[in-house]
């Protein structure tokens, strides 16, 4: 069983006790633990099941690499699925829960997926269930759905009770991993005086090096590291995090740090995380290295860990694996281990290792002399047990896997050698190379990412750069940092002199498969990925049926999948793969690595950019008005604008009806505020106008206006409004309200791009004015009543504009209409519009004044026949579609859009064209309903004739109306056809002009 | 994330301070154009691994339009330079020689 050491735990402190829960469970563990320490310290092996075959998992690393110790962590609204225990630090009151397994974690029905595993091998999803095919979608999906996924989705009730924050830092040399390595290369570049910062993803600084042995300058690792930190702390040109994980490296030396604040002390203030968005002039990883597993039959049972880990349990946190732990190995590094439980009173019935006839090293040699069985050449033929180890079968390497002896045993520590952690290195496309005498792969210098200047700006130190002998990886760290600190233009004049030293090991013996010779079902026992239940047979069989390409096979196995990204599995299952094609590894290469580094919470990536802070709103002058009065708010770009004002015991539908009626029957008022105005001013203006818009704008009189239509270059119509000449250099275009930063855009583009000789000036002056339509048959009556200017039908008649005042306001007076009823638009500026909003409403109350909303000013422009961008328009529609040919020059030589619209496509007599439509029975037709023809196409699908782009309920004319695009639509009027309602019915509609209401104009010229 | 220097303004900021807008150096075609000549001024472009000059906007900034010679292989910006001109500046030219002999972009080498 696993226990609690009654001595030691370096980075505990026992007299503190901390009460936690698992699966409901109360249990007990020391200051300093992690969750995964004090399970084990609680005899808790198994903790998770696996995602394919509900295999029991117990813990097998100690740090970020951890694959199946998952937890669901927290409750309510600090509930956090799929937490590494490895990487959680213990605090009072916490919860866990363990994942994927129904009804519990000890009896899962699903672990029936286990002995029926040899019928799910890879691939078997892809092969399975696509046929028959109607059975993927009512049978096949379903029972996936149900089987898949690790930890529980959040309550989607409940929002997140913590804060994030994003934090902005640059620096000249990041440094990214806090052990030995990376403090020794803090320690040489602070020297420098260049600005360092050095990260560390866990809470406690240096690393292996205190748990792995060994002396620097001649003391205890621990005693070297206090003081390094200790004094780096005290530079002013140095930033030192602990809890914070360089996560990705990204371009030109952009660097993401993931802190966890407040992640072991729930109870501190401030946000939980913070994420660290780092530009740096040089990035050093000193990420260290990851010790890889065996691949043996039983590899997987609960107990089986890697060797390092279970070192780092009982040194760190005093806690035994087992009572009776067999190592298994291919290298020195698992004596180590050996030797600490040993020291520590523990049983080590055997050390197998799959090395035949080497020398004794040191570390052999003291294993020997502790009276330790060593078992050269040997290997694990099978572990035995179910939810834990109960013993080992042993075996010759070189055979087949004919048992020579049993050993009893409660836990088994395995190491296949290690792995540097490259993977910051090839975030941004650093490379590799493949080191053969040490059976991995490490940074290729000579193939480093580089940044804008075309230089390298990423190096490896230490463990991470393929370096494990103490003072080797000492070397290396001064060597880069030194490096590194004069690509940033600094020197070092006193390099901190620093003398590392451990013991010699024998060279590791490359073994992937554990025996050379293992039968089928001991290697369909031997599991590569533990979480998603990837074996040796699965990347074998992958590799028979044609998978060559590593990418292709990460995807058909899953192998490398998982939430730990293959930390532990990619290159044993690499080897497996290329020992199967018959290639080399390196030849065979890695799959990407792509950041982050470990799961980044996404709190921290939105930081503090939720809620009111997600996305600022615009207002207008006049919007706490609308506020005040019952505005059912629609957002239309950053704006929100009234759709309508309801009124109380009034329902959305009767308060557009009555602001309709009121309008057409009176007066209504609009805030029109939002509509984009972009002043364009100069010489040129005229004729850069006569390029923006499709009709002719130079020849426009002062005081005039007129509607124009804005084409991209592809000819499709983007962007709709009115122009006002305002003198003989300067115009005021009028765009829609989502289009005014976008047309803006455009035009400067335009100006700055092609024609920047054109003496050309614009202005986005949307906000600097409040505008008021002001429309009905009383919208004369009102201003006259405000006086100041003549408004009457001659001095300023349709599309006419004048500057003067009214009711004492400063104003500019459109006479322009989008009801078709008598309309003016006053502009003032900005500051004085709700206070004019107030006069006229004050002022417009004998007529009945009615503010008006979106969809009112919508259903009016619709019973006009007047488009609007974006329901008539969708990026694929040129004017001549609308019949606007009207509002295009067949003068101009040139506009943006007209070469376009003279390609064979655009002129094609069978595009479909504007109409308006009537159903029959007066109802209203969906959105989006489809006119449709006769037969049906190559898939089966209703031929159709056109579609509906706009459709209201007219309270002026009491049914139904629509504009649509109809094949040969305007030769149609008077033709009936069937359109598609979402009930899968149809409904029929005759075609007709879309102009519904007062065709003549005869309202709005008055 | 790349950092780019506007040319207009001097700053030297984050990718987000700017917007992307395709390849540099279009000759524009309008009506009086061939089916051919128009269609690919609105669609061909290049797409070279190595040299490349680009359109940038300093569109949280100054708002101006620049260009960028840049390589799309190792992301090395070599210079940017104001979008008014028919051509990237001499000296940008023979830097883009310097570090990568015989490159070669449209009618640029």
């Amino acid at each position: 069983m696993s226990t609690r050491i009654a001595t030691g735990g370096r980075l505990t402190d026992r007299t503190k006790q901390v009460d936690f829960a698992f699966n409901g469970k109360r249990l007990k563990g020391i200051q300093g633990d992690t969750l995964a320490s004090a399970l084990l310290a609680n005899d808790q092996m198994l903790v998770g099941r696996s995602f394919k075959y509900h295999r029991p998992r117990g813990i097998v690393a100690s740090g970020s690499e951890e694959p199946n110790a998952l937890m669901n962590l927290g409750r309510g609204a600090r509930f956090e699925p799929n937490q590494r225990a490895t990487t959680t630090e213990l605090f009072d009151g916490l919860e866990a829960h363990s994942q994927n397994h129904w009804p519990s974690l000890e009896f899962d029905i699903g672990a029936v997926n286990g002995p029926m595993a040899r019928f799910l091998p890879a691939g078997f999803y892809y092969k399975t269930f696509i046929h028959p095919r109607p059975f993927w979608k009512h049978i096949y999906e379903p029972f996936i759905r149900q089987s898949a996924g690790l930890g529980k989705a959040p309550d989607a009730e409940t929002k997140d009770a913590d804060t994030y924050e994003h934090y902005y830092h640059f620096t000249d040399v990041l440094i990214l991993g806090g052990g030995v390595a990376g403090l020794q290369a803090a320690q040489v570049a602070a020297a420098s005086g260049v600005r360092v910062t050095l990260l560390e993803q866990s809470a406690h600084w240096g690393g292996r090096a205190p748990v792995d042995g060994g002396t620097i300058n001649e003391q205890d690792p621990d005693v070297w590291v206090a003081n390094t930190i200790a004094a780096l702390q005290q530079m002013p040109n140095v930033t030192v995090r602990t809890r914070c994980m360089g996560a990705g490296v990204y371009d030109h030396g952009y660097v993401l740090g993931y802190e966890r604040l407040t992640d072991h002390a729930p109870e501190a203030k401030g946000p939980r995380h913070r994420l660290w968005r780092i530009r740096a002039s040089q990035v050093i990883c000193a990420t260290g290295a990851i010790e890889r597993p065996l691949s043996f039959a039983g590899n997987d049972i609960p107990g089986v860990m890697l060797a390092s880990a279970v070192r780092d349990y009982a040194t760190n946190y005093a806690v035994a694996a087992g009572d009776r732990t067999v190592v298994v190995t291919n290298n020195d590094d698992a004596y180590r281990t050996a030797l600490t439980l040993h020291a520590a009173g523990l049983s080590i019935p055997a050390i197998i290792d799959v090395r035949a006839g080497i020398a004794d090293s040191p570390l052999i040699a003291q294993a020997r002399a502790a009276g330790i069985r060593i078992e050269q050449g040997r290997a694990i033929a099978k572990v035995k047990g179910g939810k834990r180890v109960t013993g080992v079968v042993i075996c010759a390497q070189a055979g087949s896997g004919g048992s020579l002896d049993d050993i009893d045993c409660d836990a088994v520590a395995m190491s296949g050698g290690w792995s540097p952690v490259v993977h910051l290195w090839s975030h941004c496309g650093g490379k590799l190379h493949w080191d053969t005498a040490q059976a991995m792969f490490r940074p290729d210098a000579e193939r480093a990412p580089t940044g804008a200047e075309g230089t390298p700006f990423v190096a490896c130190a230490g463990a991470a750069d393929g370096y494990f002998a103490l003072q080797e990886i000492l070397n290396d760290a001064t060597e880069t940092a030194l490096k590194s600190v004069t690509q940033c233009g600094g020197s070092v004049s006193e390099q901190p002199q620093t003398q590392g030293h451990s013991l010699p090991e024998a060279p590791l013996a490359p073994v992937w498969l554990m025996p050379q010779g293992a039968t089928h079902d001991r290697r369909a026992k031997a599991w590569l990925d533990f979480q998603n239940d990837v074996k040796v047979t699965d990347v074998q069989l992958a590799a028979r049926e044609g998978y060559e390409s590593v990418e292709h096979t990460k995807r058909y196995t899953t192998l490398g999948m998982a939430t730990d990204q293959g930390k532990l599995s990619n290159i044993n299952g690499l080897a497996i793969l290329s020992d199967a094609l018959g290639a080399d590894i390196p030849a065979v290469g890695t799959t990407t690595f792509r950041p982050p580094y470990t799961p980044i919470s996404m709190g921290s990536i939105a930081g503090e950019a939720r809620g009111d802070l997600f996305q600022p709103i615009r207002k207008t002058p006049m919007h706490d008005w609308h506020e005040a009065h019952g505005a059912h708010w629609e957002p239309v770009g950053h704006w929100r604008r009234p759709y309508c004002y309801q009124k109380a015991g009034e329902s959305v539908d009767e308060a557009v009806h009555r602001e309709v009626m009121a309008t057409r029957n009176s007066l209504g008022l609009l805030d029109a505020s939002t509509l984009g105005k972009i002043v364009v001013k100069g010489p040129d203006a005229g004729r850069f106008l006569d390029m923006m818009y499709t009709n002719m704008m130079s020849t426009l009189k002062v005081g005039r206006c007129r509607y124009g239509l804005m084409c991209s270059e592809n000819g499709f119509l983007s962007d709709d409004g009115v122009v006002a000449r305002i003198d003989d250099d300067t115009w005021l275009c009028h765009t829609t309200t989502g289009g005014a930063d976008r047309i803006h855009a455009h035009m400067e583009e335009w100006l700055q791009t092609e024609w920047w000789d054109w003496k050309v000036y614009t202005a986005n002056v949307t906000e600097q004015y409040a505008q008021i339509g002001v429309v009905g048959p009383k919208a004369r009556a009102v201003l006259e009543k405000l006086g100041g200017m003549d408004v009457g039908a001659n001095a300023l008649s349709f599309m006419g504009w004048a500057d003067g005042t009214l009711g004492g306001f400063p104003v500019r007076a459109y006479r322009i209409s989008f009801s078709g009823e008598l309309s003016y638009e006053i502009a003032v500026p900005a500051h004085q519009g709700r206070a004019l909003w107030d006069r006229l409403l004050e002022a417009g109350a004998e007529f009945n004044a009615t503010p008006y909303g979106t969809e009112a000013l919508h259903i009016m422009r619709a019973e006009k026949g007047f488009i609007m961008i974006g329901d008539e328009t969708d990026g694929t529609i040129i004017p001549q579609d609308l019949g606007l040919d009207w509002a295009i020059s067949k003068k101009k030589e040139d506009y943006l859009g007209k070469r376009a619209q003279q390609r064979s496509h655009m002129t094609d007599p069978a595009r479909w064209k504007l109409v308006g439509l009537e159903t029959l029975d007066g109802s209203v037709l969906p959105d989006g309903s489809y006119a449709i023809g006769s037969g049906s196409n190559a898939n089966g699908q209703a031929v159709v004739q056109g579609r509906v782009t706009s459709t209201y309920h007219s309270p002026t004319l009491g049914r139904g109306i629509a504009m649509g695009l109809l094949l040969n639509g305007p030769d149609r009027l008077g033709d009936v056809v069937p359109l598609n309602k979402t009930d899968g019915s149809t409904v029929e509609a005759k075609v007709v002009s879309p102009v519904f209401f007062d065709p003549d104009g005869e309202k709005q010229n008055v | 994330m790349l950092i780019l220097t506007c040319p207009c303004c001097g700053v030297t900021g984050e990718e987000t301070e700017f917007h992307g807008g395709g390849e540099a150096h279009l000759t524009r075609y309008g009506p009086g154009s061939t089916d051919e000549e128009f269609q690919a001024y609105l669609f061909r472009r290049e797409n070279p691994k190595g040299v490349h000059f680009e359109r940038w906007r300093h569109v949280n900034g100054c708002g101006k339009w620049f260009h960028a010679a840049r390589c799309t292989v190792t992301l090395e910006v070599f210079g940017t330079y104001p979008a008014q001109t028919l051509r990237p500046p001499e000296d940008l030219l023979e830097r883009i020689r310097e570090k990568r002999p015989g490159w070669r972009w449209k009618d640029l080498s």
